[in-house]
């Protein structure tokens, strides 16, 4: 086998050869190399991403040497962003590192197209007035971009892209898609052709629950006037039915049917979620939508015409006590069905290409198969601008956040954060940032966390003494261990948004290394 | 406007050792003396040195601490290097323990790596008594038991069962699967030990042999069967190796057969390594966040600087971002962190008939027990020389061998049988001699 391949065996099992190629693909920069950027990078250098940029203008200083395990004392004195680059090319010689020795904001301020390059900008330890612009910036050029930053033992992630759909969510309960409320004529067909009375007990307890709940089912409809049971009197009967058919105390295949009654009492047609994703303005397409929005279209006639009220049919089974021969045809219906159902949408998909003026070929057979598998678990994942959330945040949500002790402490970080910016543009530096003169920085905090909540109009609500000494005492800390956390949850949602797999957290994390309850603010 | 501190290392965790805070621990003396002690005193023992191993070790070293000592049996593999930032391909087939201790002792100047490649279980009780703090970087649970049980050994009650907390042995326990992880402190005594909530870790569920070898319906029943059923009817007595890519071919090529003769699909060579090894996927992002979770968290228990989680922390980045922290409880009944079994001995009982009593302990079912008492080997199953040296102690009544005191505490540790399972084990008893004056019914009273 081939190196690379073995060196990412580990990974390859969660993302797959798809995922590992579109990280190998992708150009990233980082903005500041403290310990919150090299870490962040140092696990997305190990998973192999295609390239990385460093743009960091300050020289490596002795604190550094406290926190940054990717400089040491040879460091001493020279560009930050060389020191960093060069230990993250040791981990892996397959990836492109490059470093820029700038300041951040100088670039923001000077030249914003420089960021249009890249797949993904990592924006660590910037204040409010950069990351506003920045986000503007990147979103005007279509570069997803991904805020991290640690203060003391706080911090923050906060992803902003416009728009991020999501084919393979990949969640890890998901109820199987095996339609035993509305089973269609080939699954009946083969039901009835198995025999539920088999002298046999070695056949009868090899009978796949499937076929027992769809023939059961259909016993059920006879005798009660063409409906399903739906009260709780009624289900427990069904399951009584099951039971009675045992003809043994070791029937598995029995007891998984009982344990799967509810899939044929379950509702029909499709989840809440994805009526929202349908109903959706871009599914009413043109000709300059996504890929993504037009297999939707396709998808939502679908529901409406062929898949009577249903998506596509997933084609997969899970494991279930059966006879190899039983389960292994009951697989092949399940298969035929997924395969048919993705035809129509195929050819709806490039109808509806034509209709808007494009190469109908040009989404691949691949794609339209794996929209269709994954039909179901399609997420939409938009955020904010950083600049519309900071000057309007919801403010309900904020008040029961203020007010709800699980998260008081997480949204007390998160204002305080954003008043020791206010703070530092204030007066040139962070409150505590300096040793001395600790009682005036905190009230001078105190009264810009107040005019930043009269500013929401959160008048009355007030953050404890506590926190805000707190805040004083981490006088813009980086932590190792704090960054380490943060540099981790930030390459994690990075590796998500490139490989386009899984699902990327929404909001604002707030870190809260005090006693870990960190939270995720949905401030929209 | 204040003044800067002069230069130092120190710059940003001073900040959180040396001034005063409200959000602290309870035993917080802020100062520059923490911060020395903390380097000087401290000892923090890592126990693995895989993906989480590497992490906590970088974690420390840049978090005040200055004297670590790392655990770690296994050799440095191809399929570590996405994650084990502190390897290189040129690094495979060396001792992890040593190397990882090298590196970081190379980058951060100071820091002090003592590196021990061996199992867990081939050092001595005392040698884990020796550490402030035990981290461990883990992925089995029987391992994780057994350093448990090590260190809830040294926990000693008072006369009124109360834990006595000179002798509490903190650890912080990290595990990661995928995009998923958790992170806990575990203070014997205090917080439930991790015998205590081992609900957590249900065993793994294997597949019926009648499945596999009768009526198999996927990849992995096709591998199973090749592996486990077909290997030993092929190769009698040869045991399979797992390490062994002959091995390993040879249950890939039985399972296709099996697959084929089935009409089954996706047995692949990559599959059948997964199934065969129990490959647990892993990536470097996870394994940073639940170390450096660990890492904060001893920082603070030996520091005091901030509050400690309480007492369990679970992550979970498959679908969003969600941390969460759970206090779970003691098992007041607990083997493992309570007072210890309590076992009545007559004082003519021979240390030979207490190991096979032992046998037969309903709480305790070990055999092959080795026996300590104060750190003293009264009976050792192994290295030959101290079995031969502590031979002639069989024969000695007990009572004799515990100099004569009427109550105390014994370490026995050997193999336990339990739901037809065998590990290895530590337990430890509180034994007393019957009809010796100063014993009274009460002291047996709260018994395990």
């Amino acid at each position: 086998m081939a190196e690379p391949k073995t060196k990412y065996d580990r990974q390859l099992r969660i993302w797959g050869e798809q995922g590992q190629a579109a990280l190998e693909k992708a150009s990233i920069c980082l903005l500041n190399c403290g310990p919150t950027g090299s870490e962040t990078l140092k696990n997305l250098v190990l998973g192999g991403v295609g390239s990385i940029t460093i743009v960091d203008g300050s020289k490596v200083e002795l604190g550094d040497l406290g926190n940054n395990f990717m400089v040491d004392e040879s460091s001493l004195g020279q560009s930050k962003a060389k020191c960093v680059c060069s230990f993250l090319q040791e981990l892996n010689d397959a990836v492109k590192a490059k470093f820029i020795e700038e300041y951040p904001e100088a670039l923001i301020d000077t030249n914003p197209s420089f960021f249009s390059q890249f797949t993904l900008v990592v924006a660590t330890q910037l204040v409010e007035e950069s990351m506003v612009k920045l986000d503007r910036i990147c979103r005007e050029a279509n570069v997803m971009l991904i805020f991290a930053r640690s203060y003391g033992l706080t911090g923050l992630v906060r992803i902003s892209v416009k728009e991020h759909a999501v084919i393979e969510s990949k969640p890890d309960h998901f109820l199987d898609d095996l339609r035993l409320n509305n089973p269609w004529p080939e699954l009946r067909g083969f039901a009835e052709a198995i025999d539920l009375n088999v002298q046999d007990p070695v056949a009868h307890k090899h009978i796949p629950y499937v076929v027992i709940l769809v023939k059961m089912a259909d016993e059920w409809i006879k005798s009660h006037g063409g409906s399903l049971p739906s009260t709780r009197e009624e289900k427990r009967e069904f399951k009584e039915l099951l039971k009675a058919r045992m003809v043994a105390m070791d029937e598995d295949n029995y007891k998984e049917a009982i344990d799967a009654s509810f899939k044929v009492f379950a509702p029909r047609g499709i989840s809440s979620d994805l009526q929202q994703i349908i109903i959706d303005s871009c599914a009413e397409v043109a000709s300059n939508s996504s890929d993504f929005w037009v297999m939707v279209a396709a998808l939502k006639e679908f529901i409406a015409n062929e898949g009577g009220g249903e998506a596509p049919l997933e084609g997969s089974i899970p494991d279930m006590t059966s006879s190899t021969e039983h389960y292994v045809n009951l697989q092949k219906i399940y298969q035929a069905k997924s395969e048919a159902d993705f035809l129509v949408i195929e050819k709806r998909v490039r109808n509806i290409l034509k209709k808007i003026g494009r190469d109908p070929n040009s989404i691949p057979k691949a794609t339209i198969k794996s929209f269709c598998k994954n039909a179901r678990k399609l997420k939409v994942c938009r955020y904010r601008l950083i600049e519309d959330e900071y000057n309007n945040p919801s403010l309900p949500e904020l008040q029961k956040y203020l007010t709800d002790e699980d998260y008081s402490i997480a949204v007390g970080f998160y204002i305080l954060l954003r008043a020791v910016d206010r703070y530092a543009a204030n007066f040139n530096s962070f409150p505590g940032q300096f040793d001395g003169g600790m009682d005036e920085d905190i009230s001078r905090l105190k009264t810009t966390a107040v005019g930043l909540l009269n500013d929401f109009g959160c008048n009355g609500l007030t953050l404890t003494e506590d926190l805000i000494n707190e805040m004083c005492r981490f006088g813009a800390a980086e932590l190792h261990a704090v960054a380490a956390f943060i540099g981790g949850i930030a390459s994690q949602e990075v590796i998500k948004l490139i490989t386009k797999q899984f699902v990327p957290m929404s909001g604002t994390y707030v870190f809260n290394g005090i006693d870990h309850k960190s939270q995720l603010l949905s401030l929209y | 406007m204040a003044d800067a501190a002069p230069p130092s290392k120190s710059r940003d965790l001073d900040k959180l050792l040396l001034r005063p805070g409200n959000l602290v621990g309870p035993s917080f003396e802020p100062g520059v003396q923490l911060r020395d002690d903390l380097q000087e005193y401290a000892k923090v023992l890592v126990v693995g040195a895989g993906g989480l191993g590497c992490e906590l070790l970088k974690d420390l070293a840049l978090s005040g601490f200055k004297n670590l000592e790392v655990i770690d049996m296994d050799r440095i593999e191809v399929t570590n290097l996405n994650r084990q930032f502190l390897f290189r391909l040129e690094d495979v087939g060396k001792p992890k323990a040593e190397v990882a201790a090298k590196r970081v002792m190379e980058r951060v100047s100071g820091v002090n790596i003592v590196p021990h490649f061996c199992r867990i279980e081939d050092k001595d009780i005392e040698f884990y008594s020796d550490f402030n703090i035990i981290a461990l970087g883990l992925d089995s649970i029987e391992a994780r038991s057994y350093i448990n049980a090590v260190a809830c050994s040294f926990l000693e009650y008072d006369s009124d069962d109360n834990p006595r907390e000179e002798t509490m042995k903190p650890m912080v326990d990290g595990g990661t699967e995928g995009f998923k992880g958790h992170a806990r402190v575990i203070v014997p005594g205090v917080t439930p030990c991790f015998e205590c909530t081992i609900w957590l870790f249900p065993p793994q569920v294997k597949f019926p042999l009648c499945t596999l070898a009768e009526t198999p319906r996927n990849a992995a029943h096709c591998i199973e069967y090749a592996h486990l059923i077909k290997w030993d009817e092929v190769h009698s007595g040869k045991a399979f190796d797992p390490d062994n890519p002959d091995h390993m071919k040879w249950v890939y090529d039985e399972a296709v057969k099996r697959a084929e003769l089935f009409g089954i699909q996706g047995v692949t060579y990559s599959l059948t390594q997964g199934v065969v090894k129990n490959i647990i996927p892993a990536i470097a992002s996870t394994n940073a966040i639940i170390s450096a979770a660990c890492a904060l968290e001893t920082l603070k228990i030996a520091s005091g600087c901030s509050k400690t989680l309480s007492n369990y922390l679970t992550y979970n980045g498959v679908e969003g971002l969600h941390t969460k922290v759970t206090e779970f409880v003691k098992d007041k009944d607990c083997l493992v962190c309570g007072p210890g079994v309590l076992v009545e001995l007559d004082t003519t009982v021979t240390l030979q008939k207490f190991i096979d009593m032992l046998e037969e302990h309903p709480k305790l079912l070990m055999s092959k027990a080795s026996i300590t008492y104060r750190g003293k080997n009264l009976y050792m199953q192994a290295p030959p020389v101290l079995e031969e040296m502590t031979r002639s102690n069989l024969s000695l009544p007990l009572y004799d061998l515990m100099d004569k005191v009427p109550k105390d505490i014994l370490h026995v540790t050997g193999t336990i049988n339990k739901d037809n399972k065998k590990s290895s084990g530590l337990r430890k008893l509180r034994v007393i001699f019957k009809g010796i004056d100063g014993v009274t019914d009460m002291d047996m009273a709260g018994g395990a």
